[in-house]
């Protein structure tokens, strides 16, 4: 039998000419990233030799600007860190900053073919480059950096075939909702994504679907190589690299068959996205005191554009707090450039710096006791965006941005026809 | 934390799809870790991490862990857990029990197999798991060799510092 994309690229980085599902392999890493969470005392150890210098790179998102003096604390462990071994690809809080996962898709620092590690649970976010990415444990982190490698178990692989086109109010974040919806959680078996929908999807769309993965509980998420994809890495990155596709006998936990044209806007009930999504209609009407766009998933020059459109010439509902955060500095300039933050805060939204702000619940925009937000991020879980007694609705950026002009939970269609 | 011989243990049971914001919510992410285990599931089970003692045992449904790779699986070493058992753990949390040295067992059918407060009783020589309140066994998954080691050395810190490519805790 052959290997799926993610049993290929295991395969060639550890080394040997095949991989199959209950492995535990030992790969080359190609690249590290490092977050501001790592250099946390609580979890920071310094470190005393590196594998290579040139694989990491450094990124300070989880809380930018610093929040509170425990986070100016891990932001200087970090300088200090990046200092002591000349680290060249460094995020400091100015012109470079934004949300690691996005930091990788703008300067396609995932290339394909190849792994890399981070220690946060959407690293699965670069398996839209065709990249073996997936969240590992701070002390993983350590041991890639000072060691060069890290381990794997070989988990079976579900194909999720894309086919069709896109409805105008339908975006990747619903089709995600559908799939959460009805196949529940992925755990300890990996995604692969492909078909001929994937030539009307842009690197953000993508970005999104692989992002979300995490919240499958898939272990690796990769999509399959094409020409969009190669033009899009070959603009920023010159390195070499070798994307892998399936095998045309490769085998499958299962083939599942997503038509992109008949997912309709969905919504996520609270405190999970597995087996507890609605139609939007049957969700209409709910009211809300925070809506939410933004994150790794869906912090894009593509969502800010969807928002951009259904807010336009209207308010946000003077009940509601519109929160959108850009998801780096370059998405940020670039929404300056054409307009869209400008349409958003005129319609009343409020705009912050790339950070992980409000979908971590660390700051800019928690939620109090009782609280109902509908967020275009990454996760509903109880407690994940403040108090645990408030109520968090997931939706897309179109929904959310509906939503917020409405006061209450809305469908975007009849404002992207 | 014991990784060899038998351990026995009182039984605490969550259910399916416990994530790590449960275990380790981010208002405490700064505090130290021993300070962190006060609040361990302080959201879906207020009082928890003063009633437990050491060397009880945790079961899971499917999924135990989901969601972010914050050091959750630590708060669970540091409040002197047994052990794990799940139905499945998500491989992310696997992957922190080996990295924090927190022993946990996959073990197919386990949380049907005990109610709360039943005693469990665990070898890590086979990896088989027997409910002494009901006298039900169970086959865990074997922890492989490779991670057995770090399992038991205390984690990977203790493993890089040996070497001498990490610091020892400041
Ligand atoms: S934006 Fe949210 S999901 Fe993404 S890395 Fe930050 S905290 Fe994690």
């Amino acid at each position: 039998m052959g290997m799926t994309i993610i049993e290929k690229i295991l395969a060639r980085a550890s080394g040997v000419a095949k991989v199959s599902p209950g492995d535990l392999v030992s790969v080359r890493v190609d690249t590290v990233v490092m977050f501001d969470n790592n250099f946390i005392p609580n979890i920071w150890r310094e470190i005393l030799k590196l594998d290579d210098p040139k694989k990491l790179v450094v990124v300070f998102d989880h809380r930018v600007p610093a929040s509170h003096i425990p986070s100016a604390i891990s932001h200087q462990n970090g300088r200090r860190f990046v200092e002591k071994f000349g680290i060249e690809r460094f995020h400091d809080i100015g012109p470079k900053q934004g949300i690691c996962h996005v930091l990788v898709a703008d300067h396609a620092y995932a290339l394909p073919g190849t792994v890399l590690v981070c220690s946060d649970s959407h690293t699965c976010s670069a398996g839209a480059f065709n990249c073996a990415a997936r969240g590992v444990g701070a002390p993983d982190i350590m041991y890639a950096a000072t060691k060069g490698e890290t381990w794997y178990r070989v988990g079976e692989t579900i194909r999720y075939q894309l086919e069709g086109a896109l409805s105008p109010a339908v975006s990747m974040k619903d089709v995600f909702l559908h799939i959460a919806d009805t196949y529940g959680e992925h755990a300890n078996t990996n995604v692969e994504y492909g078909g001929p929908a994937l030539g009307g999807l842009s690197i953000n769309a993508r970005r999104t679907l692989a992002t979300m993965s995490a919240e499958l509980s898939a272990e690796f998420a990769t999509f399959e190589a094409d020409e969009i994809l190669l033009d899009y890495i070959r603009a920023r990155n010159p390195a070499p690299f070798e994307a892998q596709a399936p095998d045309a006998n490769a085998e499958y936990a299962d083939v599942r068959t997503i038509r992109l044209d008949e997912i309709e806007p969905l919504v996520a009930l609270p405190d999970t996205v597995l087996n507890n999504s609605r139609p939007v209609a049957e969700v209409a009407g709910e009211r809300i005191d925070q809506a939410f766009i933004g994150s790794c998933a869906n912090g894009t020059l593509d969502d800010l554009t969807v928002a951009a459109k259904v807010v336009a010439g209207r308010q946000v509902s003077p009940k509601v707090r519109l929160i959108i955060t850009p998801g780096s500095q370059t998405i940020y300039r670039e929404a300056v450039a054409k307009g869209i933050i400008g349409t958003l805060i005129e319609a009343g939204a409020v705009i912050t710096n790339p950070t992980c702000g409000a979908c971590s619940g660390g700051h800019l925009g928690v939620l109090g006791p009782n609280e109902t937000c509908i967020t275009a991020s990454t996760r509903n879980f109880k407690g994940r965006m403040g108090d645990p007694s408030a109520r968090i609705f997931m939706a897309s950026p179109a929904t959310v941005a509906a939503s917020a002009l409405k006061g209450e939970i809305a469908d975007p269609s009849e404002f992207l026809r | 934390m014991n990784i060899t011989g038998k351990i026995t243990g009182k039984v605490w049971k969550f259910g399916d799809n416990i994530n790590t914001d449960l275990i380790l919510p981010m208002k405490i992410y700064y505090l130290t870790p021993q300070e962190q285990t006060r609040y361990v599931f302080e959201a879906n089970r207020p009082g928890w991490a003063d009633e437990v003692e050491a060397g009880d045992i945790i079961i899971g449904g499917r999924n135990f862990g989901m969601g972010s790779s914050r050091p959750a699986a630590r708060s669970l070493k540091n409040l002197a857990i047994g052990c794990l058992l799940a139905d499945s753990i998500n491989g992310l949390f696997y992957r922190n029990c080996v990295n924090w040295g927190f022993p946990a067992l996959e073990v197919p059918g386990v949380d049907a197999a005990f109610d709360e407060g039943d005693t469990a009783e665990i070898s890590f020589d086979d990896f088989a798991v027997r409910n002494l309140t009901t006298g039900a066994n169970l086959e865990g998954i074997a922890m492989p060799e490779q991670l057995l080691k770090i399992f038991k050395a205390g984690g990977i810190y203790p493993l890089l510092e040996a070497e001498g490519l990490i610091a020892p805790p400041a």
